[in-house]
């Protein structure tokens, strides 16, 4: 299965049309991903496929690329959307049983980028509930599992789109990150995974979790994927006020400067307690190998690191408290029978939402709550300053900042599942990067010697895609573990190759 | 930290009808998550405005996004309704409202 | 105790629709009336993945509403959320403004009878989004959300007023102001202009602040003051009677004309305000504030008015009725400030006769405020007759005919030519021996005698003034 990039090649030189492509990420798919499988521990990557409509757009490209009027890189490549973006007639759950059946009237901006963009919609990837989660263990529908290992999961929140690509079911997905559900999938199933700064990307039609937080990013095999992928829906949206205007640069231009002479900082607070030795290992000898390619590095401190997980929780759980106050039974989704309408709502929620969904929705609504909205919130606002701050101040000396994405590797089925506040801690490294609004990137460094996928995170200033593109591919040039494929049984075929 | 009479409180705001052993098991996990996040009372955040928004639009641009008041069509009555649970055509439908 | 030892203390709010064409939020359109939810998208319906985008106009109607009241146009303020649960609510919050609102303090100008004015206090003007409508039926409820996110000010004001009446001349004068503005229609019927009052009263000279209870649910002038009334007595009786006052909401009912306890308010709503991440902070420049026209007010008008000559009355009649200062202040623009007695006159009367008989529509004129000036000069050029002026006037107003081709089409052109007035003079004298003799014995006033009788030779088409003028030469000559 070839790269996004490869295959955009391979379209535009006519050696595979995108019928072809989509039919072989059909196959794949069949094989390794659903219950119709037929293997023990199917993928689950998917939570449906929009076969037809995938199939139409297809034979469209393929008569754009006939007459000579193909509408860009994208083109053609199929590529596989988490089920957190409205898309128009197809079922969107946000892996919630309260919005089972939901079928949007309206397509989320990027999914409407895409389209124009020729791409084809190859369906919904699985996801924690509302985005909230690690694992994807809080999929109302059943977890997804790690294509490097069946019996672990590929993280969360964005881990159907992270498993699609890994076990290459598809080129290129979407997910969100909100406090790093594109990274920490990313990194736990071995590709690239970016969340663009805040106001990059436009957050319309994306159903919401914590709306400050909240950006849309791409997953793809390699940095050239994810720089397509960017391109295509990057850019301001009158729909979304909080979308930024700044131009948006040619990524996958920009992604090809070498690094040479750029400066990344290594902050002390990230390579502390907590960390996996062979992660550490791994993202150190990510670090020397940009070094020898010119990349300068030094110490930094981000001393307010420590506050992030605790300023998170605050600030996102209040944000989806309220963001979630719309699922009550009226005009969409699950509705409880109930004769009264508090009955209603409070059946409806009750039936319609998980327990993790629901800790958090009380969690938030506590923090806002009166005699408790100083103390928590506005107090987590203001730390959130000083988070935000301590980056600011950091690129006042260098031009990226390198830390390992997760703490440890791909983590059992059911392991954390016991202490909601260990699968909290996941996001110890990436939760800063979206309280401070700014890009981060994983790319793969490494594998554990029981052969699971390592990822860097690289941070940069607002806005700054193009540098965080550019050091990942100066890692990827020198390195070949975004080409290592994970270890699924097929029948009868070798191990792919590109 | 939290006990379950809080519980029962902040479950009827956020309109969560709970067991009373969810009761239980909540009062006990929120509390631990409570716990954690009380590290942030020990820093010091004297004279620190709150990051209450996260982007990065200046004023101006700010203004100039504004949207002009020109009326679009929505969406098609048929439409807006056809994923209510109850409606009648017209209107979504809930049980009777008390005032 | 009797209930004049209290002393009520009133503050009111208002929530006024923006006369803007599409909502605050999304572009559906505002008009009223259309049918249930065809006036909807992702946005205003609540849809997952739905976001707020901001109609500039309508802050721009914020913001002249501010400027218009005295109040401080805040050059950056924040939008919030209002959490709680209702059905016409579909997003489970209003978008709203909490900490720091568009506009702060300010006064509504409030006409005494005496004809003074007496500024009663805000405390803040800010926008919001409306919820849309619950329609009760025996056993279940429906919801439109045509109105769903609909702009409105809130305006607010200090607990300033003193009594009913009090409350229902803040009302009609904030109404009218809005009106004049451009931007709210007044219409208390179709709910774009909502009321609710605090009420607390206190014992006479108190300094401390009785507990207040909000009224809800009030839609006309009329109620206010009924409402306000029965709840000042109902105050009083329950702290003669020894209890206290319970801080609630209470529903007006206007068949029974009385205030009640809502019962579905178990515990106070705790609206967990904060600011709405979804929004940038509302930053104006001062150039754009500055910018934001006010016309002149009510109050301002009839001060002109009086000073222009205009009767107390006829300027009240006027300056409450937008469409009549609008009028009037066209027709004296066009016949020039001499003429704003007259104008006023013939607004008051003639205009308002005819509208109210829906003959004329002044949302689509007919007429142009230059043709009654033409009348006006018509008739003190000597051309028309008093008479035949108020004729031309009227069809001038429901026709819009040119002035002189009814003129001309009626033959309502006085005779003011001297040869043809000189015959007639001649008639007349000489069939008045008797009364010339006592003309010039001294009886000078049978001067309108003799005019008169010309006037009636003239089937009126005769100019007085000419004609008196032949008269006295006649007359005072030989």
């Amino acid at each position: 299965m070839r790269a996004l990039g490869e295959l955009s090649d391979a379209l535009a030189r006519g050696e595979v049309t995108a019928s072809g492509a989509l039919g072989q990420c059909l196959d794949r798919i069949g094989r390794l991903d659903g219950a119709a499988s037929g293997r023990a521990a199917p993928l689950r990557a998917f939570l449906r496929l929009t076969v037809e409509e995938a199939r139409a757009q297809a034979e469209a490209s393929d008569g754009r690329r006939r007459e000579g009027k193909a509408l860009g890189p994208l083109d053609g490549v199929p590529v596989a959307l988490k089920d957190i973006f409205c898309q128009e007639g197809v079922e969107t759950t946000a892996g919630s049983k309260i919005l089972a059946g939901y079928l949007p009237p309206y397509d989320a901006t990027v999914v409407a980028r895409l389209r124009a963009a020729g791409a084809v919609l190859l369906g919904k990837t699985n996801m924690d509930e509302f985005a909230m989660g690690s694992s994807t263990e809080n999929s109302a529908f059943g977890p997804t599992r790690n294509p490097w290992d069946p019996q672990r999961t590929p993280g969360g929140s964005s881990g159907g789109s992270a498993a699609a690509v890994a076990a290459r079911l598809c080129p290129g997905a979407l997910g969100t990150d909100t406090g790093g559900s594109i990274r920490q999938p990313a990194a736990l199933v071995g590709c690239v995974g970016l969340k663009p700064t805040y106001g990059r990307v436009s957050r319309y039609g994306v159903i919401a979790f914590a709306s400050s937080l909240d950006q849309v990013g791409p997953l793809a095999q390699d940095v050239r994927g994810v720089a397509l992928l960017l391109s295509a829906i990057a850019g301001k949206d009158e729909r979304d006020q909080t979308s930024s205007a700044r131009p948006v640069p040619d990524y996958g231009a920009e992604m090809q400067k070498p690094a040479a002479g750029m400066t990344v900082g290594v902050p002390r607070e990230y390579f502390g307690g907590g960390l996996d030795g062979e992660v550490e290992a791994a993202v150190r000898a990510g670090i020397a190998v940009l070094e020898k390619q010119g990349v300068r590095t030094r110490p930094i401190s981000l001393p307010n690191s420590p506050h992030a997980i605790a300023t998170y929780y605050i600030v996102a759980t209040a944000e989806a408290s309220s963001n979630l106050a719309r699922y009550d039974g009226v005009r969409y989704g699950h509705r409880a029978r109930a004769g009264a309408l508090l009955e209603l709502y409070e059946k409806t929620r009750a039936e319609g939402f998980g327990a993790e969904v629901k800790r958090r929705i009380m969690l938030g609504t506590y923090v806002l709550s009166a005699g408790y909205y100083d103390a928590y919130y506005l107090r987590a606002q203001k730390v959130r300053t000083l988070i935000r701050d301590d980056f600011a101040r950091a690129f006042g000396e260098v031009d990226a900042v390198v830390s390992p994405t997760s703490p440890h590797a791909a983590f059992k089925l059911g392991e954390k599942l016991s202490d909601p506040l260990a699968m909290y801690l996941n996001d110890i490294y990436t939760v800063p990067v979206n309280l401070a609004g700014l890009p981060g990137l994983s790319a793969p460094c490494g594998f554990t010697r029981g052969g699971l996928p390592i990822g860097m995170q690289l941070i940069g200033r607002p806005f700054d895609e193009s540098g965080l593109l550019r050091l990942a591919r100066a890692l990827e040039r020198e390195t070949e573990w975004h080409r290592r494929l994970p270890p699924l049984q097929e029948d009868g075929d070798a191990r792919l190759r590109l | 930290m939290i006990d379950r009479r809080q519980v029962r409180h902040v479950a009827r705001l956020a309109r969560l009808e709970l067991t009373a052993a969810e009761e239980e098991t909540f009062a006990a996990q929120l509390s631990h998550v409570l716990e954690y996040v009380e590290k942030l009372n020990a820093v010091d955040v004297s004279g620190v405005a709150p990051l209450s928004f996260a982007g990065d639009a200046s004023a101006e641009e700010a203004w100039s996004a504004l949207r002009a008041d020109e009326p679009r069509p929505g969406l098609p009555r048929e439409r807006a309704l056809a994923a209510a649970p109850a409606q009648d055509g017209a209107a979504f439908v809930v049980p009777r409202i008390i005032e | 105790m009797p209930v004049s030892d209290y002393e009520p203390v009133i503050g009111l709010e208002v929530h006024a629709q923006l006369l803007t064409r599409s909502k605050l939020f999304c572009s559906c359109a505002t008009a009223f009336g259309a049918p249930p939810n065809t006036q909807v998208c992702p946005t205003c319906l609540g849809l997952p993945g739905a976001l707020p985008a901001l109609n500039r106009r309508a802050v721009e109607m914020a913001v002249k509403a501010g400027k218009a009241l005295g109040c401080k146009v805040q050059r950056r303020s924040i939008w919030a959320r209002k959490n709680y649960f209702y059905p016409d609510l579909p997003k489970g919050y209003q978008i709203s403004q909490y900490e720091i609102p568009i506009c702060e303090g300010g006064s509504v100008p409030v006409p005494a009878p005496d004809g003074s004015i007496r500024e009663v206090g805000l405390v803040r003007i800010h926008l919001e989004e409306d919820a849309g409508k619950n329609v009760h039926g025996a056993a279940e409820s429906e919801v439109d959300l045509n109105r769903s996110g609909v702009p409105l000010i809130e305006i607010v004001s200090k607990p300033e007023i003193g009594g009913a009446e009090e409350a229902s001349e803040y009302l009609k004068s904030l109404r009218l102001v809005l009106m004049y503005l451009g931007v709210n229609d007044g219409n208390l019927e179709e709910g774009s202009f909502r009321c609710d009052a605090n009420v607390s009263i206190r014992r006479r000279g108190a300094q401390k602040l009785g507990t207040r209870v909000e009224l809800k649910n009030i839609n006309s002038f009329r109620f206010v003051r009924q409402a306000i009334e029965f709840e000042i007595e109902r105050q009083a009786g329950v702290l003669d009677g020894g209890g206290q006052i319970t801080q609630e909401t209470r529903l007006f009912d206007s068949e029974k004309g009385e205030t009640r306890s809502m019962r579905s308010k178990e515990e106070a709503n705790d609206y967990r305000y904060f600011p709405e991440p979804d929004l940038p902070p509302l930053t104006l420049t001062d150039a754009f504030v500055e910018a934001v026209e006010v016309p002149r007010l009510p109050h301002q008008r009839a001060a002109d008015l009086l000073a222009a000559g205009v009767s107390a009355a006829d300027a009240r009649t006027i300056v409450n009725d937008v469409r009549l200062v609008e009028l009037h202040g066209a027709i004296a623009a066009a016949a020039g400030a001499a003429h704003a007695r007259r104008a006023a006159h013939l607004v008051v009367g003639e205009v308002s006769r005819l509208r109210n008989e829906k003959l004329i529509d002044l949302g689509a004129p007919r007429f142009t405020p230059d043709q009654i000036a033409e009348v006006f000069r018509l008739q003190d050029a000597g051309a028309l007759g008093s008479t035949a002026a108020r004729e031309v006037l009227s069809e001038v107003l429901t026709t819009g005919k040119p002035p002189a081709r009814i003129v001309e089409e009626k033959g309502l052109a006085l005779v003011s030519d001297d040869a043809a007035l000189s015959a007639v003079v001649s008639a007349i004298l000489a069939r008045s021996p008797g009364e010339i003799e006592k003309y010039k014995a001294g009886k000078k006033n049978l001067l309108g005698f003799f005019v008169g009788q010309a006037m009636k030779e003239l089937k009126g088409k005769g100019n007085p003034s000419a004609l008196g003028a032949l008269f006295q030469k006649r007359l005072d000559d030989g």
